[in-house]
This record gives C-alpha cells, sequence and structure tokens, in this order.
C-alpha cells in the first residue's frame, strides 16, 4: 500500500499545524464560529448530538496493522473506546473534544493518516474496491488510480468550495463492489484494443433526495488526460452547478437539467481548454504510486485444502470467505454485524485484535467494505481455521456477509443532528428476527437510513428503510429493489410508513413473501421482485 | 470593510471597478459578480489593470474558478477577491490566481504571513508558480 | 408550555442546559426560560462559546423536564443503543 514521501508528510504536517492554529484562534474567540465551522468542516470535525464527531479518512479503505493499532488507540485515549466504520470506508468517532483535535491529529500524522476533506464542500475520500488486488476479477488494483486522485483532490484551491460534496469512486472490476453509478464520478478501469489500461468514467450518481444514476460521459480515458480531464468536469460544476438550494446543488442535478450529452459537451470543451496547460503528470508518477501497491509475496505452492470438519467453521468459510486469485489463498470478510450489536462499530480491543491478525495472516493490510465491514485480503486458507478461532474469541465471526442480518445502517437519531429518526434499534430488531432463517434466504442487503442524506445507502437496499419525521413521531418507509453493483438500480417506496415495530413487521411479511414467490430456493430477494414486480409484496404489507 | 490586503509591488489601480454588464472595451477595472463568466473578458485582458471579483457568501466558490480562467488566458493585472473572505483562504485563493484581497472583517497581516508559508509544496499545478509535488518527484528522479 | 435553553459547548462538545445562573451538565438541573429566552440567547450568542444554542419545548412531569422530541430526549440522556452511555435524568426507555 501507499507509504508517504516526505512531501506527502509535510503537508499532512503542515495541515495539522494549521488546524492547531486554527482551534487556538478559535478557542480564544479570535474567529468566529461562522468563519470557523467550514474550516472544521474541511477538517471532518461535525458537531453532533451529544459532542463532536471526526470523521478519520481511509482513503480507499486501506489501512496496515499500524494503522489499525492506532484507530485503536485514538478510541481509548480520545473517545470512549469504539469507532465506527461508514459506508465510504472511513472510520468515525463520536465522542469527540475540540481542544483534543489537534494532538489527535498529530498522532494520525505520525502513522500516515488524516482528517482531511472528509467533510464540507471540497472532493470527499476516493473509495474503492474491498476486494482489490486480490479479486480474481479485476482487470488491475483500481487504488493506484485513487491514491493519483487523492493527492490531486487535496487541498485543491479551485475545488474547495464547490456547491456541494463531491464523491468519487473507483474500481478496476466489472463487478462493482465500489457502486460506481452511484457517485459524483465513478471510474472504472477499461482496456483498449491494445490491452492499454484507462478509464470509462461515469458522472452524475447518488443517492439522498433526489437518486439518480451516473451517466458514462467517456468511454476510454487514457490515463495521460486522466487529472486534466478531472479537472475539467469539476470546473463545470463549480461554475454552474447550482448554489441557490442545498438539496439541488449535487452535480446529478446539473447533469439532470442539461443532460448528460451536454454536460459531456461542455466538459469536452472544457478539457480542450486546460489540456495544454501541464496538469497532467508524466507516467512516471502512476508507476511511482503503483509500485507501492505490488501486491504481497504470495506462496505459489500453499496448499487449497482445508479441514472443514468443524460445521460452524465450514459455515463461516463459506459464507464470510471469497476466492482469491491466488489458489492457496482466501480473502476474509471480518463482520461487524453480530446481530443485535450497532452495526459497523468495533472495540478498540476488536481493533487491536484485527491489527494483529492482519500482520500475521493477510499480508499486513486492512480493508474497510461500504457495507460496514472489514477485510483481510490475503489470508492462506492454510490459516483460515486458526484466524477463525481468534476471531470467535473477539466475537468477530459472525458468519452473514451479504445475509439478511449484515444489515448497514447509518448512525441515525441516536448520534446524528441531522437525523430525523433513529436507525440503529431498526437494524438490531431486524438482524435478531431474521439471522435465524437467513441461510435460507441467501443474498438479502437491508440497508437502513435516519434521513432523506441517505448515508446507510437505503436506495441501494434490496430491501431499504427510511426514517423520518411524521408529525413528530419517528416513522420508516419500506423500500424494495435497490441495487448498488453493477446491476445498479433505485429502490422505491411500496407504500405509507410505519412506526418502529410496525417497519420490523412489514419487513417480515415482505420475506414470507418472497418465500412463497420465488423460483427456487436460489433465486436472490432481487431477482423475485425484480421477475414479479412490486404488487404481490405491496399485497402483502398492506393487504 | 476593511483595507485592501495585496501581494502585488506595483502600485494599486484605483479606478473604480465597472460591473460586466457596464463595461465597454479600453475600461481598465471591471467587477464580476460570482455568476458572471469571465471568459467573456479574455478579448479585453489586454487594456484591464484590475478584475474585481464579488465573494458574496462564504460559500461562494465560483471566483477561484473565474481567477484560475483569466490568468490561464494570460491575464497579468490585479485580480481581487472582494467580500466574504477569511484569512484562512488565502492559499486558496493565491494559488487560483488571486493577488489582491479585500475582506469584509479586517485580515490580520500576522495570520496571513503564517497562513502562506504553510505549505511550502502543493500536490497540483495551479494558476500561481508553484510546482506540483509529481514534479519535484519527477526533477529528484531524473 | 415550559421551555428550556440548551447548547454545546464549544470546547467540549458537551450537551448543555441552562440551569439559571450557568449551564449544567444535566437536564433535571435546568430552568424553564419562557420570556426571557430570546433575550437570554441575544447576550450568549455574541460570546460565541455556545453552539447550537436553542428553546426547546418540554412538559414538567413527577420525575422532571421530559423534552417533547425524540431528538432532545436523546441529547439529554445519550445514545438509545448505548445505554452503558446513559445520563440521568431521563430512563433511556423514555427515549
Amino acid at each position: 500500500m501507499y507509504r508517504y514521501d516526505e512531501y506527502d508528510q509535510a503537508i499532512v504536517d503542515a495541515r495539522v499545524a494549521e488546524f492547531r492554529d486554527q482551534v487556538e484562534r478559535r478557542l480564544k474567540n479570535e474567529i468566529s464560529e461562522e468563519a470557523f465551522k467550514p474550516l472544521r468542516l474541511m477538517n471532518g470535525l461535525y458537531l453532533q448530538l451529544h459532542a463532536y464527531m471526526l470523521r478519520v479518512a481511509i482513503p480507499y479503505g486501506t489501512v496496515d496493522s499500524r494503522q489499525m493499532r492506532m484507530l485503536a488507540h485514538i478510541a481509548r485515549r480520545y473517545d470512549r473506546g469504539y469507532g465506527h466504520f461508514t459506508t465510504r470506508q472511513n472510520i468515525q468517532y463520536n465522542w469527540m473534544k475540540l481542544e483534543e483535535m489537534p494532538d489527535l491529529l498529530t498522532d494520525l500524522a505520525s502513522v500516515e493518516m488524516h482528517a482531511f476533506q472528509t467533510s464540507g464542500n471540497c472532493i470527499r475520500n476516493i473509495s474503492s474496491d474491498q476486494f482489490a488486488a486480490a479479486a480474481a476479477d479485476e482487470i488491475a488494483d483500481p487504488r493506484p488510480y485513487a491514491e493519483l486522485l487523492r493527492q490531486w483532490s487535496t487541498l485543491h484551491p479551485e475545488f474547495s468550495f464547490l456547491p456541494r460534496k463531491f464523491k468519487i469512486a473507483v474500481t478496476g472490476s466489472t463487478i462493482d463492489r465500489a457502486a460506481i453509478k452511484l457517485h459524483d464520478i465513478g471510474l472504472e478501469l477499461v482496456q483498449n484494443d491494445a490491452g492499454e489500461i484507462g478509464l470509462k468514467v461515469l458522472v452524475g450518481g447518488g443517492m439522498g433526495r433526489t437518486p439518480m444514476l451516473g451517466h458514462v460521459i467517456r468511454e476510454y480515458l487514457p490515463v495521460a488526460d486522466y487529472l486534466s480531464y478531472m479537472e475539467a468536469i469539476l470546473r463545470v460544476y463549480n461554475r454552474h452547478g447550482r448554489r441557490d438550494n442545498i438539496y439541488k446543488a449535487r452535480i446529478k442535478i446539473l447533469i439532470n437539467d442539461l443532460g448528460a450529452v451536454e454536460f459531456a459537451r461542455q466538459v469536452e470543451e472544457e478539457w480542450a481548454l486546460v489540456k495544454p496547460l501541464g496538469l497532467d503528470p508524466p507516467p512516471s508518477e502512476l508507476a511511482r504510486i503503483a509500485a507501492h501497491f505490488a501486491p504481497p509475496v504470495l506462496d505459489a505452492n500453499a496448499p487449497t485444502e482445508i479441514d472443514l470438519s468443524n460445521p460452524d467453521f465450514a459455515n463461516w468459510v463459506a459464507v464470510n470467505t471469497h476466492p482469491h486469485k491466488a489458489p492457496g489463498y482466501a480473502i476474509v470478510t471480518i463482520s461487524l454485524k453480530a446481530p443485535g450489536e450497532i452495526p459497523g462499530d468495533a472495540s478498540a480491543d476488536q481493533m487491536d485484535i484485527i491489527a494483529d491478525l492482519a500482520q500475521r495472516y493477510a499480508g499486513d493490510e486492512i480493508r474497510v467494505t461500504h457495507a460496514q465491514n472489514l477485510v483481510l485480503p490475503h489470508v492462506r486458507r492454510a490459516d483460515l481455521f486458526d484466524l477463525w478461532q481468534v476471531l470467535v474469541s473477539a466475537g468477530l465471526a459472525t458468519a452473514n456477509l451479504d445475509r439478511a442480518s449484515d444489515i448497514i445502517s447509518c448512525p441515525g437519531l441516536d448520534y446524528c443532528t441531522l437525523a430525523n429518526a433513529r436507525s440503529i434499534p431498526i437494524a438490531q430488531k431486524l438482524a435478531v428476527k431474521l439471522a435465524p432463517q437467513e441461510a435460507d434466504l441467501g443474498e438479502l442487503k437491508i440497508k437502513v437510513s435516519g434521513c432523506i442524506n441517505g448515508c446507510g445507502h437505503h436506495h441501494a437496499g434490496h430491501i431499504g428503510i427510511l426514517g423520518v419525521d411524521r408529525k413528530g413521531e419517528e416513522n420508516y418507509q419500506l423500500l424494495l429493489g435497490g441495487s448498488g453493483a453493477e446491476d445498479a438500480t433505485l429502490a422505491k417506496i411500496l407504500g405509507p410508513g410505519f412506526d418502529e415495530n410496525g417497519i420490523v413487521t412489514a419487513v417480515e411479511k415482505v420475506i414470507d413473501r418472497y418465500k412463497t414467490l420465488r423460483a427456487d430456493p436460489a433465486e436472490r430477494f432481487l431477482d423475485t421482485y425484480r421477475r414479479v414486480g412490486a404488487e404481490p409484496f405491496k399485497e402483502a404489507v398492506y393487504g | 470593510m476593511a483595507e485592501v490586503y495585496r501581494l502585488r509591488a506595483d502600485p494599486e489601480h484605483t479606478a473604480p471597478a465597472v460591473p460586466l454588464a457596464d463595461y465597454q472595451p479600453g475600461g481598465t477595472a471591471v467587477w464580476l459578480e460570482a455568476g458572471d463568466d469571465a471568459r467573456l473578458l479574455v478579448p479585453h485582458l489586454g487594456a484591464l489593470r484590475r478584475i474585481d471579483i464579488a465573494f458574496p457568501k462564504f460559500r461562494e466558490g465560483r471566483g477561484y474558478s473565474s481567477a484560475r480562467i483569466l490568468r490561464e488566458a494570460g491575464f497579468t493585472g490585479e485580480i481581487r477577491a472582494v467580500g466574504v473572505l477569511y484569512v484562512d483562504q488565502l492559499m486558496f485563493l493565491t494559488r487560483a490566481g488571486f493577488d489582491a484581497v479585500l475582506p469584509e472583517t479586517p485580515i490580520d497581516p500576522a495570520v496571513a504571513e503564517r497562513t502562506l508559508a504553510r505549505f511550502p509544496n502543493v500536490y497540483m499545478k495551479a494558476a500561481d508558480s508553484l510546482q506540483p509535488i509529481w514534479a519535484l518527484r519527477e526533477q529528484s528522479n531524473a | 408550555m415550559p421551555r428550556l435553553l440548551t447548547g454545546n459547548r464549544l470546547e467540549t462538545g458537551d450537551v448543555l442546559w441552562w440551569a439559571g445562573s450557568d449551564w449544567s451538565l444535566h437536564l433535571r438541573d435546568a430552568v424553564a426560560v419562557d420570556d426571557e429566552g430570546e433575550a437570554l440567547i441575544a447576550r450568549l450568542l455574541p460570546q460565541e462559546r455556545i453552539n447550537d444554542l436553542v428553546l426547546i419545548d418540554v412538559d414538567a412531569t413527577p420525575d422532571g423536564w421530559r423534552p417533547r422530541s425524540t431528538r432532545e430526549r436523546v441529547r439529554a440522556v445519550g445514545p438509545s443503543v448505548r445505554p452503558d452511555f446513559a445520563l440521568p435524568s431521563l430512563p433511556v426507555e423514555a427515549i
């Protein structure tokens, strides 16, 4: 994975010093809150219901054991012993004190981490595929392309006061684990006829108040034009994106208003003007970055056979491991969704255990997934049993990847000032109810958001739940049929909303109806829904 | 309003800035609203000595594109940011091509100096003369 | 209907309740502010030490104040899903 050189480190250190200076000035009332708030947001620091919340950046969801141990230290030293892994591959701490932030950021900088631009109207964390460099289905590791973009977008002078936040995702596979169709810019590595890698460029996807799928504006962008083309897109957005209404300010609204063809034309026109300015680095820079991502040395003779006589272990292998491109290895997903626990939360002790496992068994690398789980990307199959036993003792061995109890939930009204309803209790109740039958249900992605901002990605849920405020009471809308994968669709609302107990019952009714309608036990809920439509489910829920 | 914070050595061109809609060819100072198209000034850059660009709200970011576009088109006169602007934005402003700021609340020169010296190196090419880090890396490897 | 003044401390983000002459971390110490609420905010706002100053509606019950909105009950107690962090002014179940 990427290692900072002295230039990278100097930028992080300078940013820490700058924020320390800004915090001191704020605490001495030398800056007003109005002037300070955007500055702290640009450093990922929100004021939430109970305290400040800090969102630490985990670029393209990749950390090593040293960094994970620091995240555990942060949880102990500055928070209340835990952190929350998010749907954009970052980590959030909920009990932060402003006056301690400069020291915390200094600690983070010592392990090449930061909280740059994890909030604010700027380019956010570049997310990617949690199986990068391990799955057999990718053309190439997308993360060097994400790292190049991360550097280019850090403290960019023209794009730090955009109409709204800006989210970019990169994948190296046609199997889209990065949800590129639901990002402001989505990038897919593709090959031309000569086998050269370039980028397919999509723009204008997103969820929230007006969910939309992205449009392809370039089928093949040569790497030599990568950054200048991104500049052109961002400039068209910065100049012409709406600034009169924050709910209409994302780039997807601009593209919807102009049409994708006209938007693409404006981008090409701008790009023709900026390309000659020398904004693109030479190929040596990408090559330099890519060298950091050389995969770990893998044992070509690693045995593939493992002893599956322990049924719990066998089940966990079947559900939570994914084939690795190297035969003697596996990709392990560590579930942070034990039924009844808070989705995506990990204690400091658990983080330390995972760090140790990564160092011992996984090539010293950990990934954060959009589903708020963690991945150990390069584990020898021969080590799976020992690793699993450690996970069991740490409460991290739930075998539920992509199943009914693997529920994504935003923090919701238990933590977040933007929320209208609590989301975590809904996820907990559903997980506990559905876990006993989830093996039979197969792949079922349930996603819960506590407000229309949709940080729980409910529009991309096979079953999506949206918390709203209905006359001062928490109310929940049920949506069906969404997907964030390469077959992306937006979930549709089924009918009137429910209270807390009602939504759980409604989901159970949907699932019971699915079981009677599925063509065979292997047909996913999503596929059944797409085949039969909403009517049978509407009838099951509302009578 | 506070004083102009100016990073140019030449004497200030004090002619009042004319709104873009009223600009006549040959005019030396013009005022751009946040949403005005800076490229409309490209034929007039030879005559212009100062371009003022409005920042009516803190969140307003279009001026950064306007300034950069003007520098890319070859303008070497003063580009002045006017409005709701704080010292902490100075690095963004200067990199985008501004060399003067007329803020609503005064800029503390000591803080300004610290702010501008904070990042000796930058990741990307912009409207100033700073070489991006990738160029420095290329040179040190050459 | 009684109203309480609440906000978050700048330095720490702690939830605060106006207790008459100073701030308290505990809902049960809060005093109804009613008519002088706006004047209080007008006095405190320029000091810029307390964020998100707001007057909220509460009911007076035998067990103390009960905020009318779920959001304010969550602020008074803590996350409903972490009863181990609960502040004592309201039971977690009251959220």
